[in-house]
């Protein structure tokens, strides 16, 4: 229903705005942008690099003007990695990225807490992680016509990489809630709705037992929220959230959540729309934003066979061209990928096929318009 | 292991051991507010239909106010638990603001109740989205994030703790291989978030590590928890028994009542050192209190988990199998199902199928 | 009388909170209060290197020139988004106004067309002032430098005017003590003028300029414009390296006419600082032309300079363009988006001054949409990094291309 009243409201806007729109000036859309942009490329781990090819293979297809610059950055695989500060530069400069994921072993070697992720997001402070869950056409899944978006504070919380073992047998992990990243990410969430025209935001939490901690972060929205009269403020116990997700999913349309409950809430809502190869996400900070899949699995088992779905991807890949303003190539790759889905004849394994990525990428390129 | 044997030896009184059968055995009941009563008295009367030898011993958790002054559980209820060893307990109105603390998490302490058991089946006859989970969830129910350690470090600073032991891993760990050996499943999937936490997960999943080691019957698999979630939603049918910490199970458990049908279907046992508490977790739907419209499910089947936990597996067995039958037949269904029976109906249809 | 009053009170009862707050209270809001509120600061709307900033198209020809914007903007591929809020100009409420002040607070920066108010009641004050005083915008910035090519009086002007902009003459505080007397407060404070003063002469030495002249009428306003002229040369000593003198307002509209070369950045109040700016724009080439800039200590607010509705021309596509332009180019400086703001500007220049594309209000023939048109040639071709948009179908306040109709 909401998502009804969303596209009569932007076609009565739409309508509206063109009358009012003196018309000769549209008349004549300019030709192609001379330059070229460059963008920072980390393919990851597991299946990351077929998928980063796949892209690739579609962009030289479409003529995209985009260069890419690849790193290739691993834990995993420190041997290899590019030092983390020549990435962070070239991100710095390009302000754009598209990453795949990268693995993150249990133990580290050298007893580090953080993370490689975790300090590329420091780094940069990639504050905030938006995973837009909607339905894909002629992908079957139980629930159909799912529409939402997960915004996940990602610099803190549960991931503040603080522990230390008290007595042996005894270990503590601090989670870390700040009011200046909450109220951050609350108006980072309220400031995407009101951009995307959504009419409702959730909060997840879990402050009845947290009181200090989530209460903290539940009152920066609740303030934050004042400042949005006209979009509906809810929230939620997390626990609660995940059971309304999976029995009646589209109360939900733009969640605002701390950095564990996010992963929890992403996770699953990835799974109700068909699994970590359609979604996409993106993590922002001021002035850079890095595209990488909305449900963070590197797939490694899949590694050379060839049967990742490349959808996920491909989506990152159309939403960053938006982002720079290539609106015209960016619906161009978007268009083609929902084509190849709706008609439903190449699937890979993971929507129920048996076609390889390569296969799926080729019917991206040959329904390019 | 050690933990199980103990209160296995609590609750099985000397000198009659495993024989169950012959001798009546008491049972603290805990009818809860709203609803709770009408259901409780359901289940009352299915068991009496079905003669399982059990003697309810009724009491009133309202809070008192005790002796050093602070608002609490009544002694006499403590004392009951004490004795029994085993509690059925409706669902309690959590007081809005502040006074006492919330008297689940009152009992959880007393009794020391380290293990919540919440096994999570697709019935027949109530279509959900999913019709293939058959799942259990333990959590790990004293400490994690849940350890209530927060502090204000400087203004708008706040650092909340999250405590993990080896006593407490290790401990619900055995229960879940214990549980899953008992109740014939093949395999045991700790879920942990050790690539983020490494230190206070990577504890957790080497405590069951170790104990899996000690149960070479039962498949072990370790999972993260963003993996599981997903998975979940996807195929939920390659997950059996589930263990993990704290807030993970809160969180894991609501979702795959949720994908069962909510928490009306779901039966919760909470296991503890000081006795074992089985109860509905459903709320205290307040609205239709008194109307004879709830449905006693939950609670029947937290009470056939019950019957279990005794070792009464013969009348268990009998009495959830004229549970799912009559939900199946789909003739006495609720209104939260979809049907239009009474609370009263629903209970008379068990009823005739035990008899 | 007694009926005004009335009137008015009845009208006050139907106002928000906002107005009704700025009405009963407008006398303490200047005296117990001064002006300066303390805000406690909102993070920037900024993400991912794209801005937020709120639009207000007004009244009038507000809709089309900010439609202008929008267009120039998609086709830069400016990284700002727009939340674009209208107010009904006939409505009695001040929900809207409310709404766009909200709006302004949590995206810190605005570019607005005038907003009308219609209601002629006496409690009610203008919806501009009313934004501006909640927003304590203390100073407007007006900066004009002529155009060759451009049909005016004088050649190669470049002044700044910086206004007092909150207090001042326009306090709104009138009164009829008597039948047939009525009062009319100027309020001039000295933490506003400090204020204010300190601005200018930051923003004269960080732009390089050389000179500021106080405006003034302190020769009759002893007390008032006396406050406001100390000030300014106590401040004065504090930057040694920029010249400063003084100027009564009478004799600097004259000088403004007939030799306006000789200044540089004047600083005025209020009623000083409207009368200024007009004739200066008159001077140069007209209302169409120039931008002014709101700051306050939070918030940035950009419109043409000279706030005029202009809604006899309204819907004709005869209206200059360029003010609304130029304000958005000094919103893209503000943002620090100099690429494309440079871009756009060249754009402007080249198509004022080269191609003498100019409306009729300068004396030539072409619409609005021809000189957009020309600007959108310009920009095709020019060099900004940020890329083109192609599609200019699609709004960008618009996420339904994410979705499956």
């Amino acid at each position: 229903m909401s998502l009804l009243t969303r596209n009569v409201a932007r076609c009565l806007i739409q309508v509206s705005s063109r009358n009012i729109h003196s018309t000769a000036a549209l008349a004549n859309p300019p030709t192609k942008p001379q330059q070229r942009v460059k963008c920072t490329l980390i393919p990851g781990d597991g299946v990351g690099p077929e998928l980063i090819y796949s892209v690739q293979e579609v962009f030289k297809a479409a003529d995209v003007p985009v260069d890419f610059e690849p790193f290739f950055l691993s834990e995993v695989n420190p041997a290899l990695s590019a030092p983390l500060e020549t990435v962070v530069e070239s991100i710095n400069r390009n302000k754009i990225c598209l990453k795949g994921i990268l693995a993150t072993p249990d133990y580290s070697h050298t007893g580090e807490l953080q993370t490689l992720n975790m300090k590329l997001r420091n780094e940069l402070d990639l504050y905030a992680n938006v995973v837009h869950v909607a339905s894909l056409p002629g992908v079957k899944t139980r629930h159909q016509g799912i529409d939402a978006v997960v915004i996940r504070e990602q610099t803190e919380g549960e991931y503040s990489a603080q522990e230390h073992e008290t007595v042996p047998g005894v270990v503590e992990c601090l989670k870390v809630v700040t009011e200046a990243k909450s109220l951050r990410i609350a108006k980072f969430a309220f400031d995407y709705a009101v951009k995307h025209n959504r009419k409702k935001v959730t909060a997840i939490h879990k402050a009845n037992i947290m009181k200090l901690g989530d209460g903290l972060f539940l009152r920066s929205c609740e303030k934050m929220a004042k400042l949005y009269p006209r979009i509906q403020f809810e929230k939620m116990i997390v626990d609660n959230a995940t059971m309304q997700l999976v029995s009646n999913p589209h109360q939900f349309d733009v969640m605002v959540t701390p950095n564990l409950y996010g992963n929890i809430i992403d996770n699953i809502s990835s799974g109700l729309v068909g699994g970590a190869g359609v979604v996409s996400g993106a993590s922002y900070s001021a002035s850079h934003v890095v595209y990488e899949p909305g449900a963070r699995h590197t797939f490694s088992e899949a590694v050379g066979k060839n049967i990742a779905n490349p959808t996920a991807m491909l989506l990152c890949a159309s939403k960053m061209l938006r982002h720079i303003n290539l609106l015209h190539y960016s619906q161009q790759i978007y268009t083609a990928v929902n084509n190849v889905l709706k008609a439903g004849k190449v699937r890979t394994k993971d929507l129920g096929g048996n076609a390889t990525t390569n296969e799926f990428t080729k019917a991206v390129i040959l329904s390019l318009k | 292991m050690q933990a199980t044997r103990f209160f296995k030896k609590l609750i099985t009184p000397s000198g009659c051991v495993r024989n169950f059968a012959s001798q009546t055995k008491k049972v603290t009941l805990i009818p809860g507010d709203g609803i709770g009563p009408e259901i409780s008295a359901a289940v009352q009367k299915i068991f009496a239909t079905a003669q399982v030898p059990i003697e309810w011993e009724s009491v009133d958790v309202t809070p008192v106010r005790n002796p050093d002054g602070r608002f609490g559980i009544p002694q006499a209820a403590i004392d009951s638990v004490n004795r029994n060893k085993v509690g059925l307990k409706g669902p309690l109105m959590t007081p809005v603001g502040k006074g006492h603390r919330s008297l689940n998490l009152a009992l959880r302490k007393e009794f020391d109740l380290y293990a919540n058991v919440r096994p999570c089946r697709s019935l027949e006859g109530y279509k959900t989205l999913y019709d293939d989970v058959d799942v259990v969830t333990i959590r790990e129910n004293t400490e994690g994030e849940y350890s209530g350690i927060e502090h204000e470090i400087v203004d708008g600073v706040v650092q909340s703790i999250k405590l993990i032991t080896e006593e407490a891993s290790k401990r619900v760990a055995e229960y879940a291989f214990q549980y899953a050996k008992e109740n014939h499943r093949s395999k045991v999937t700790v879920v942990h978030k050790a690539n983020i936490m490494r230190m206070s997960d990577g504890l957790f999943l080497r405590c069951c590590r170790e104990t899996a080691d000690k149960f070479p019957e039962i498949k072990f698999e370790e999972r993260y928890l963003d993996t599981v979630c997903l998975n979940m939603v996807q195929d939920p049918r390659q997950y059996d028994v589930l263990v993990m910490p704290n807030l993970y199970g809160d969180i894991l458990s609501d979702m795959c009542a949720g994908l069962v049908g909510g928490l009306g279907l779901t039966p919760s046992g909470n296991i503890g050192l000081g006795g074992a508490l089985f109860e509905s977790v459903h709320g205290t739907a307040p609205d239709i209190a008194g109307k004879d419209l709830a449905n006693p499910t939950a609670l029947l089947l937290s009470a056939v988990m019950m019957l279990r936990h005794m070792e009464m597996n013969d009348k268990a067995d009998k009495i959830q199998k004229a549970c799912f039958e009559t939900i199946k037949e789909g003739k006495y269904l609720t209104g939260d199902l979809g049907g239009k029976a009474k609370c009263s109906e629903f209970t008379n249809a068990i009823c005739e199928k035990l008899a | 009388m007694a009926l005004a009053v009335r009137f008015a009170k009845q009208s006050t009862e139907k106002l928000s909170p906002l107005l009704r707050r700025n009405f009963c209270s407008a006398y303490e809001l200047q005296h117990k209060n001064p002006i300066q509120k303390r805000i406690a600061a909102i993070p920037k709307a900024q993400y991912g290197g794209r801005h937020t900033v709120t639009m207000l198209p007004g009244g009038g020809i507000g809709l089309e020139l900010s439609n202008y914007v929008r267009e120039i903007f998609r086709y830069a591929g400016v990284p700002v988004d727009f939340e674009v809020i209208d107010i009904d100009p006939n409505s009695e409420t001040n929900d809207d106004l409310d709404y766009a002040i909200t709006s302004i607070k949590r995206n810190g920066v605005a570019i607005k067309g005038n907003i009308e108010t219609k209601s002629e009641a006496t409690g009610i004050i203008s919806r501009n002032v009313a934004l501006r005083n909640e927003l304590d915008l203390f100073v407007n910035v007006l900066h004009c430098k002529s155009y060759p090519g451009v049909r005016s009086h004088h050649k190669d002007i470049d002044l700044i005017v910086v206004r007092q902009n909150t207090e001042g003459e326009y306090a709104m505080l009138e009164h009829e003590s008597v039948r047939g007397v009525v009062e009319s407060l100027k309020i001039i404070t000295v933490e506003a003028s400090e204020r204010l003063s300190r601005f200018a002469f930051e923003y004269a030495r960080k732009n390089g300029r050389k000179k500021v002249t106080t405006i003034h009428k302190a020769n009759i306003m002893k007390l008032s414009d006396g406050c406001f002229l100390e000030t300014s040369k106590r401040i004065a000593k504090e930057y040694p390296d920029i010249e400063h003198n003084n100027m009564i307002i009478d004799n600097t509209c004259m000088q403004l006419v007939a030799k306006p070369q000789q200044f540089d950045v004047l600083l005025t109040t209020n009623l000083y600082g409207s009368i200024c700016t007009n004739v200066i724009c008159g001077l140069v080439g007209g209302a169409g032309l120039y931008s002014g800039r709101n700051y306050g200590d939070h918030y940035a607010v950009f419109e043409p300079g000279t706030r005029n509705t202009g809604s006899s021309i309204a819907g004709k596509n005869i209206c200059n363009p360029f003010a609304m332009l130029n304000a958005s180019v000094d919103m893209l400086n503000h943002l620090g988006h100099t690429q494309h703001a440079n871009a756009i500007s060249t754009a402007i220049y080249e198509t004022i001054v080269k191609d003498k594309i100019h409306t009729a209000d300068l004396g030539g023939t072409a619409s609005s949409t021809d000189c957009i048109q020309n600007v959108l040639k310009h920009l095709a071709a020019g060099q900004v990094s940020w890329k083109i948009a192609l599609d200019s179908e699609e709004d960008e306040s618009d996420f339904t291309f994410w979705r499956f109709a």
